[in-house]
């Protein structure tokens, strides 16, 4: 057994760094009063723009919770030209996503060939009840407010090309 | 006693329900501002956090409050195999331990239960008593894990009496009474080589009776460093495990009473108890100023010994035994050699 | 003691016999107590049976199991993309440190080389991911030995190297950032700096650490010489990482196995202590946290500029064939074997973790020590349950 007299440093030294914090003021974050600004790309919860969606399912079936339920139908669509023939239009019918299942791995925001999905860093969605946690087609639209703007990148990355 | 608030005289039956009354306040007073302010404030900043917040509006004062009521209204389970006397009668031994221990302890002038000629002895003496209550929770619970811890409890607490005692011993010589107000008397009495303008508080000459107390107590009250008893993350509450309900409250009311009482004994012992150097010890508003000064000093030292609570790992017993009968009692020893012979010599 | 006959009963009937009741009495005075599944000591679903003579150990059998969640039949039927979001989840504490080797394999077997500015920020999120679990480990080894506050100072540093991560891959603990050919994205605006930030405090953090509780002389005694893994056992059991470092083998997959991400253009050193026991584990994380740091601030500032992502084709079909890759994980060495048939999925993946070989060496490790010393021994492997069982 080591000697122990009760000037040794070590334990004396020990009780500096405990006095010390005591001193400094406190990292808490009292939630639900005061709240944290979060990362802009956290990956708080998946936006839908209707208008880009064509029901191709690459969404769903890339899910691995297969969490994504579509549903669409083919119509007719006026031709572009005088005389020209009828274009067919899938209509998206049904798009939910059950968050009580999602992973929040993005999968489907990165195979989306037409830029329909995105992410939004808005994660105060609880619910009492599960059935709740699937969002509908007008939901996932509502969240779209919520996605934040293309933020730079680093210096000495390649800087995306601007969209046409 | 009688003619302290009064200035007519009340009679002996009436003056014992009053001091009765006020040491059954404090117990309970004193282990709430004791929990709150150390171990829910204090350990909180020295993590970086804030603790209790909300309870009660400003910075959570009554979670204590709050947290007492819930255990009052709990189920009383018993263990089936459990012997229900002794279960129910351990707390109550802890508990009672501590209560006998304010008896002695001088809070101003003319502010003390009794005035003992062996208080200080007294003191340790009926503090000891706890040690019967915790054998008997950890037989009576019939569980294996209560039982090691009451074991290991039983071991370290009579391991430690020794040197609280000894360390004792030295303030004792030097005061020349055990009785607590005879040492409160001789701290201010005293002079430092000749100077009497701050009396002689006994932690300048017995710093290492203090520091021996200091440790001694910590491991009386099963405390980290010395928390092996109760290791939360091995035996899970060692033998108050099986407890729950108002049992667990006195449990819990017991270690932060008894927490509260030494570090009021340390103050009386080492930090000159109610007094302060500059003022007149027979003066009328000491009868006020007396225990808040005296409070003030219980705070000091409870810090120091929550300070350590909350730094330091723990013990394993083998490591813990060695301590107290390799290094604390031959050092306590040693330390009563030396006051005697400045005392003779100088 | 030494006079006690031991009976030797196999781990089966031992399970048996614990499971029938929680804590038995043998004929010859000794106890059988089942530390676990639920207990506060083993990190997660972890069961130890640990036959006892009073307050010492005579065996220990692990049980491991309760947590399988069936990744090798997982991968099976998925595809890469979605294979790199579960396999995350084996060791949580260091997630991202779980895709590499993965990825490599599949790059590896499509012959694709990430730029050079994805295998930089792949290092770097690896070693933050390292230094962010070792920092849990060296808060939470305190909170094992009896010191409460090590633990939140722990959580709490924890929390930027957290922050930023998310800040750069979108989640605190499942980044699922790595794609077969480089990255999913770039890192965004001033990372950089706030990285220099975060290890400012993280190098600060380990200066406590030092004081609080390598210093403290009730730590030492409480871990020097319990649990002194020797070179030999250890290497034959397949001890990995600092475990076996703490032993004296220099060995670093690093810089010994066959190079993977950056690390050959980084100065390092590897950190090795002679004696085995509890603290030598404990003191040789501490240092490898410190060294992380270091490696992390060298490559901020070599960093190369470039694309992040190599040209490959859209829907990835890995063309058949057959990888080995093992990397230097902050829990030991893990390595994927991954067997391609040429589909977008791979065939059969065998997931070598370095915590169920870790946890083998208990048996050996724990007879003849106290009660009190298997949680400090337990503490100082640093297992985690979803490495264990997958």
């Amino acid at each position: 057994m080591a000697k122990m007299n009760f000037k040794l440093p070590g334990i004396i030294k020990g009780l500096s760094v405990t006095f010390r914090t005591m001193m400094q003021p406190t990292v808490t974050v009292q939630y639900p009063h005061e709240k944290e600004e979060v990362a802009p790309r956290t990956r708080g919860v998946i936006a839908l723009k209707e208008e880009n969606c064509t029901a191709c399912m690459l969404c769903s079936r890339s899910c691995p919770d297969w969490c994504i339920y579509i549903e669409g139908h083919k119509t007719k669509a006026p031709p572009r030209r005088e005389g020209g023939k009828e274009r067919s239009v899938n209509i998206l019918d049904r798009f939910d996503i059950d968050y009580g299942l999602c992973m929040y791995c993005g999968i489907c925001v990165e195979v989306c060939p037409f830029d329909a999905l995105f992410w939004s860093p808005e994660f105060e969605y609880s619910e009492f009840r599960i059935a709740n946690l699937l969002h509908d087609k007008d939901k996932l639209g509502e969240w779209m407010e919520t996605v934040p703007e293309v933020e730079p990148l680093e210096s000495g990355a390649v800087q995306p090309k601007a969209k046409k | 006693m009688s003619s302290l608030i009064f200035a007519v005289d009340i009679g002996w039956g009436a003056t014992t329900a009053i001091k009765t009354a006020i040491v059954l306040a404090i117990i309970p007073a004193g282990a709430l501002i004791l929990g709150y302010v150390f171990l829910l404030k204090m350990m909180s900043h020295m993590q970086s956090r804030l603790g209790p917040m909300d309870s009660g509006g400003f910075h959570g004062w009554f979670q204590l409050v709050g947290d007492g009521m819930k255990f009052l209204q709990k189920e009383d389970i018993m263990p089936e195999a459990a012997d229900k006397r002794v279960f129910a009668m351990a707390p109550i031994v802890v508990l009672m331990s501590t209560f006998a221990v304010y008896v002695v302890i001088p809070v101003g002038p003319e502010l003390y239960v009794r005035n003992l000629d062996v208080g200080i002895f007294y003191a340790l003496a009926v503090s000891s008593l706890s040690v019967i209550g915790v054998l008997m929770a950890g037989w009576a619970s019939s569980s294996k894990f209560a039982l090691l811890g009451a074991l290991r409890a039983a071991a370290q607490l009579i391991a430690y009496e020794l040197p609280l005692l000894l360390a004792v011993v030295g303030v004792v010589m030097q005061a020349g009474t055990a009785s607590m107000n005879g040492i409160v008397q001789a701290q201010v009495d005293g002079e430092i080589f000749g100077f009497g303008g701050i009396g002689l508080p006994f932690i300048l000459t017995q710093f290492v009776g203090f520091a021996l107390f200091m440790v001694a107590s910590q491991a009386e009250l099963t405390q980290p460093p010395f928390d092996m008893p109760v290791a939360e993350s091995e035996l899970v509450g060692g033998h108050m495990v099986e407890y729950t309900g108002f049992r667990f409250l006195f449990f819990f009311m017991g270690e932060f009473g008894t927490a509260f009482a030494f570090a009021a004994i340390a103050a009386t012992l080492f930090l000159g108890g109610w007094t302060l150097p500059g003022l007149d010890m027979d003066a009328e508003y000491m009868k006020v100023v007396g225990p808040i000064v005296l409070f003030t000093k219980v705070m000091l030292i409870a810090f120091l010994m929550f300070w350590a609570r909350f730094t330091y790992p723990r013990f394993r017993e083998d490591q813990l035994q060695k301590l107290a009968w390799k290094f604390l009692i031959p050092l306590s020893v040693v330390n009563i050699l030396v006051t005697g012979a400045f005392m003779v010599w100088v | 003691m030494a006079d006690t006959p031991i009976i030797d009963i196999d781990p089966q009937t031992m399970s048996l016999l614990a499971d029938s009741q929680m804590n038995l009495e043998l004929d010859n005075g000794d106890m059988i107590l089942n530390m676990g599944p639920q207990h506060p000591a083993t990190h997660g679903t972890l069961r130890l049976v640990v036959r006892l003579d009073g307050e010492r150990v005579l065996s220990a059998d692990p049980i491991i199991g309760y947590m399988h969640r069936g990744y090798e039949k997982l991968t099976e039927y998925r595809t890469y993309p979605q294979i790199t979001t579960l396999i995350n989840r084996i060791d949580w504490l260091s997630s991202f440190a779980n895709e590499v080797p993965f990825i490599h394999g599949a790059e590896k077997l499509m012959d694709v080389q990430a730029p050079d500015r994805a295998e930089y920020i792949r290092t770097i999120l690896t070693e933050l991911s390292r230094i962010s679990t070792f920092l849990l480990f060296l808060g939470e080894m305190g909170l094992q030995v009896g010191a409460i506050t090590p633990a939140f100072y722990g959580f709490r540093d924890r929390e930027y190297v957290l922050n930023l991560i998310e800040s750069a891959t979108g989640g605190r603990f499942h980044p699922n950032f790595n794609r077969i050919g480089g990255l999913k994205d770039d890192l965004p605006w001033g990372w950089t700096g706030e990285c220099k930030r975060v290890l400012d405090i993280c190098a600060k953090s380990c200066d406590d650490f030092d004081r609080l509780v390598v210093g403290n002389e009730i730590f030492q005694q409480r871990t020097r010489g319990v649990g002194i893994i020797t070179p030999e056992v250890g290497l034959s059991y397949g001890v990995s990482g600092s475990n076996i470092r703490a032993s004296g083998v220099d060995w670093d997959l690093r810089r010994d196995g066959a190079p993977y991400l950056s690390y050959k253009d980084v100065d390092f050193k590897v950190w090795t202590h002679p004696d085995g026991d509890s603290f030598a584990r404990y003191w040789v994380r501490l240092q490898e946290t410190r060294e992380s740091i270091n490696i992390v601030r060298q490559l901020l500032d070599k960093m190369p500029s470039g694309p992040v992502m190599a040209k490959v084709p859209r829907i990835i079909k890995v063309p058949e064939g057959e990888v080995w890759v093992e990397t230097e994980n902050p829990l030991g060495q893990m390595g994927y074997y991954v067997v391609s048939k040429g589909s977008t999925g791979p065939f059969r993946t065998k997931i070598r973790t370095a915590s169920f070989s870790n946890v083998s060496i208990c048996p050996w490790l724990l007879q003849g020590i106290y009660v009190p010393d298997v949680v400090t021994v337990l503490a100082s492997l640093y297992f985690i349950l979803g490495d264990i069982d997958r």
